[in-house]
């Protein structure tokens, strides 16, 4: 029988990287438990409650959105709008040519991933540098990150070593904390010599128009202080009403991500540097980027838009660990990916309908999910777009003889008293070797078909 | 890019057009209220001593926490860091403590970013039960001197401590560049292995100061 495309990837995957994944994603979800459980008595209300307030910010955001441009207008900031992938990335390389600025320095951010921001700008002459040491190694191996928070879950440090022994950073030496240094050393010389650092923004604050940008590494720090020029890209449902919502947010995003209480670095960014400040940049632009956002509030599934890209339901789900993030064929894998990627397709959605199959609706990526995102019934609704547009699914089990007995009451009936006839099945003479070798070790429970409907019938007597 | 603008606006206003039929709003989902106490860590409640709580929450990142430029010094020789940066508004107050054979600059010169294996700066305000320090761009003295030498010192008062999170929220000031530092500089990468000090500091100590 055909498989589902998840399914053939999964089945190829290198057991290192089936393990790997294995190992990071479960490490990361039970660091979330025990974390969320051990600081509050009751997280569930946090992640309902901050559920809410997102869903009330995607509701609203023809009234958050005109807001949040004042705000920023008023720090001084420029901002932009791209209504697709390729407008994000020209305002991108227009503000480079505008400032004869040919080097940038790169943290990470989601919607440059769906943009596509850092081939583009290679293309078109500007030295576009992941400084990031997972979505570095990403770049320098050509690759694609497999995770949101951890883009290279799937790399071993075997591998890793190789790269950098390749990209001409010393020899071979897979020692975790050497691979770091070298990295730390390499991209300072990048910091220094770029001419714009650019980010992506957690949450946009829409009260006093603060971005937040959340890191381990320092390295949204760097490109925040070392070139002249600041460029954000922004998704534009990450705005969250009033600034006390920070102290929500904050406060669930980390624990659910990685299991800390508060990433190492978080920086509140209204405007360019303060007069007297030496270092950082003297001009900020935000790019708001819709690329797909406005078809999914459009949609039965606008609750996706919630999301506040922490990776929790990759960790949890059972699908993701044994396939990978890489199988999703998508920037954003996992149970939001499943959601997120087939909406943001657009005209393409067929191409990633297979996505919302690949679930056994088991529901734990909504039990960890910190804005409380219903994703089972929105992967059902996406199952039901898919076979409403006719879009083939292989690897689906046909459904055709069970719809016709199940719409036929005689037959129906007939089926359930002929099945009786498996309490007597001859074993040792079934057809098939295989079924015959299980049947054999296995005892079936005694077929009871038909036995409600008669004890129905006995009762309205 | 004014096309784009109304372009995005205006497909979010038709998206949103089917949530309000009649009354303008009224299918819209309401904006919740929530009191802080929800997001209180069960560890921060009843605090009396918000120092004690900061110094034991920092050394749960890795973090080092200090009460004396005495030790400071202790830190810095122990370890053989001889040279650094010091905002120049607080050498004074540290200069007596110091030894010769640590020299610091109270200059920075980012031509030579590796020449400095400490930056000593002010800490606008810590959080106590995250172990956090907060650099802002009017009270840190250089960006780069907090960010790039391996060792970064916080030099932090008692009277700016808040116990939590929501009430740092509420203390954000009006500066363009709020930065929270909980810990070193971190990650975990490679195969999920802990690494500190990546593009930051790989020592945060704090110093309390009256």
């Amino acid at each position: 029988m055909a498989t589902q495309p998840i399914d053939q990837y999964a089945r190829r995957l290198h057991p290192d990287t089936k393990a790997a994944v294995y190992d990071g994603s479960k490490q990361g979800h039970d660091k979330r438990t025990q974390v969320l459980f051990d600081h509050f008595p009751d997280p569930d209300r946090l992640r309902r409650i901050a559920g809410e307030i997102k869903q009330h910010v995607v509701e609203n955001l023809d009234t958050y959105l005109p807001q949040v441009e004042a705000r920023l207008q008023a720090h001084g900031v420029t901002v932009h709008w791209a209504a697709t992938a390729e407008a994000a990335n020209a305002a991108v390389l227009a503000i480079m040519r505008s400032r004869g600025a040919t080097r940038m320095v790169k943290s990470k951010t989601m919607v440059s991933e769906e943009t596509g921001l850092g081939p583009f700008l290679e293309q078109n002459g500007v030295e576009c540098v992941e400084t990031d040491l997972g979505e570095f190694i990403v770049q320098i191996d050509h690759d694609q990150p497999s995770h949101i928070v951890k883009p290279i879950i799937h790399k071993n440090r075997r591998q890793i070593a190789a790269s950098f022994e390749r990209h001409g950073l010393g020899a071979y030496d897979d020692d975790p904390e050497t691979i770091t240094r070298r990295a730390r050393q390499h991209l300072r010389g990048k910091y220094l010599a770029a001419d714009v650092g650019l980010t992506g923004a957690n949450f946009v604050s829409a009260e006093s128009g603060r971005l937040v940008v959340v890191t381990n590494e320092g390295n949204s720090r760097f490109c925040l202080a070392a070139p002249a020029c600041h460029i954000a890209m922004v998704g534009i449902e990450k705005i969250v009403p009033r600034d006390r919502d920070l102290g929500l947010f904050l406060n669930l995003l980390a624990r659910s991500g990685t299991g800390q209480q508060l990433t190492v670095y978080t920086e509140f960014i209204s405007g360019p540097r303060s007069p007297a400040q030496p270092d950082g940049p003297e001009e900020m632009h935000v790019i708001f980027v819709d690329n797909g956002r406005t078809d999914v509030l459009a949609s039965s599934c606008r609750d996706i838009l919630r999301c506040i890209r922490c990776g929790a339901c990759l960790n949890v789900c059972p699908v993701y660990r044994q396939a990978s993030g890489h199988a999703y064929r998508s920037v954003y894998p996992g149970p939001v990916g499943a959601v997120l990627s087939p909406l943001l397709a657009g005209e393409d959605f067929a191409a990633l309908a297979d996505l919302p199959r690949a679930s056994t609706l088991c529901g734990a990526c909504h039990e960890v999910c910190p804005v409380d995102i219903p994703i089972p019934d929105l992967l059902l609704r996406l199952r039901d777009r898919a076979k409403q547009e006719g879009v083939p699914s292989p690897g689906t089990p046909p459904m055709g003889v069970w719809a016709l007995l199940a719409s036929r009451p005689a037959a129906w009936r007939a089926v359930l008293f002929g099945g009786k006839l498996i309490n007597h099945l001859p074993v040792t003479l079934l057809p098939v070797p295989a079924l015959r070798s299980w049947a054999g070790h296995h005892t079936l429970p005694e077929w009871r078909g038909g036995a409600f409907r008669s004890w129905l019938k006995d009762r309205q007597k | 890019m004014t096309t784009d603008r109304e372009c995005i606006l205006s497909r979010v206003r038709g998206a949103l057009a089917p949530l309000a039929p009649l009354a303008p709003l009224a299918n819209r989902a309401a904006l919740p209220d929530w009191e802080a106490e929800l997001v209180i860590m069960r560890q921060a409640r009843g605090v009396v001593d918000e120092w004690s709580l900061f110094a034991e929450r920092l050394r749960g990142v890795n973090g080092i926490p200090l009460t004396a430029v005495a030790d400071l010094v202790a830190l810095l020789m122990e370890n053989g860091w001889r040279h650094g940066y010091c905002d120049p508004a607080i050498w004074p107050n540290l200069a007596p403590a110091f030894p010769a054979t640590i020299t610091v600059e109270t200059t920075f010169d980012r031509a030579r970013v590796d020449d400095y294996q400490f930056g000593i700066t002010r800490a606008s305000l810590a959080i106590a039960e995250t172990g956090t320090v907060v650099l802002t761009d009017t009270g840190t003295s250089r960006r780069l001197a907090a960010l790039a030498p391996w060792v970064h010192v916080a030099v932090v008062t008692r009277g700016a401590m808040v116990v939590d999170v929501p009430q740092a929220v509420a203390a954000l000031p009006d500066d363009p560049n709020v930065i929270w530092c909980t810990g070193p500089s971190k990650t975990a990468d490679v195969e999920g292995i802990l690494i500190e000090g990546v593009h930051g500091p790989g020592v945060q100590a704090v110093l309390l100061l009256d």
